[in-house]
């Protein structure tokens, strides 16, 4: 087993579980932790996949800055527990949790009827160039500039309506 | 035994749908929104996971630029949590209609 499959599988699993339990605990707080988890262990599988600085970025956009956000709301507005899992609405839970597993069938059927290993096999040496920050950035500045300028725009324009929405009173 | 593209794809579809089944179950509104980013990393991780195996640093960019409308998005989503809870005290979406019809 080469490394590679073993950090698959240790990432994955994490991931995994991670997701799984964040949706299942009534603390909201927990649940933050837990998706901070799953979203560390994400970063971990990207560095798998060769993609150093998207790893980093997601280090420290979502497990960093998002996250931070998201925990400081929950325990400033300290909303009430919910009720255990399957106490209130169970059948409503249960359809829920059987539509999302059909879909999951389904999309398990698509992957594997299509079978796209048959034409993506990896190459390692492109795969490597491809995740440094130097093609990224080449990419981005000669290329892509049109939407990095509107991403600036975007944040700029969030931050403002973020202010005017929490401000304390709208006149 | 190597790591196909497959393996990515399925780990991908399994978060997507955890996201879903959260979407779906949950009542508190914070914990819906993490629900969202949930799924919004799944689909980073099929980018990126195409990205590798395509040797090509678009779906990488791609990400990128995903990131960066996941932070606006929970910006501006949040400040309207906060927003709501101040005019009805609680954040649960059963108790928040007043979009209702």
């Amino acid at each position: 087993m080469s490394l590679e499959v073993i950090l698959f599988f240790i990432f994955g699993f994490v991931a995994a579980v991670a997701a799984v339990m964040m949706i299942t605990r009534n603390n909201p707080v927990i649940a933050a932790l837990y998706l901070i988890l799953n979203m560390a262990s994400l970063a971990g599988l990207y560095l798998t996949l060769n993609a150093q600085f998207i790893a980093v970025a997601q280090v420290i956009v979502y497990a960093g800055a998002i996250m931070v956000l998201f925990l400081f709301v929950i325990m400033l507005l300290r909303p009430e527990n919910e009720k255990k899992f399957l106490e209130s609405n169970p059948k409503i839970k249960i359809f829920a949790f059987i539509v999302a597993g059909f879909v999951f069938v389904q999309l398990i059927y698509i992957i594997f009827f299509s079978a796209p290993s048959n034409i993506l096999q990896k190459n390692l040496d492109a795969s490597v160039q491809a995740g440094t920050i130097e093609s990224i950035g080449n990419e981005l500045f000669r290329n892509y500039v049109l939407p990095f300028e509107a991403a600036g725009f975007l944040l700029l324009a969030a931050t403002i309506g973020a202010i005017l929405l929490a401000k304390k009173k709208i006149e | 035994m190597t790591i196909t593209i497959e393996y990515y794809l399925i780990l991908s579809a399994f978060m997507f749908l955890v996201g879903v089944a959260g979407v779906l179950t949950r009542r508190n509104a914070i914990v819906v929104f993490m629900c969202i980013e949930l799924m919004l990393n799944s689909a980073n991780l099929t980018m990126i996971a195409f990205a590798s195996y395509l040797g090509s640093s678009v779906g990488q960019l791609f990400v990128f630029f995903v990131m960066t409308v996941a932070a606006a998005e929970a910006a501006v989503g949040l400040a309207i949590i906060i927003a709501i809870f101040r005019n009805k005290l609680t954040v649960n979406i059963d108790e928040i209609n007043i979009l209702k019809w």
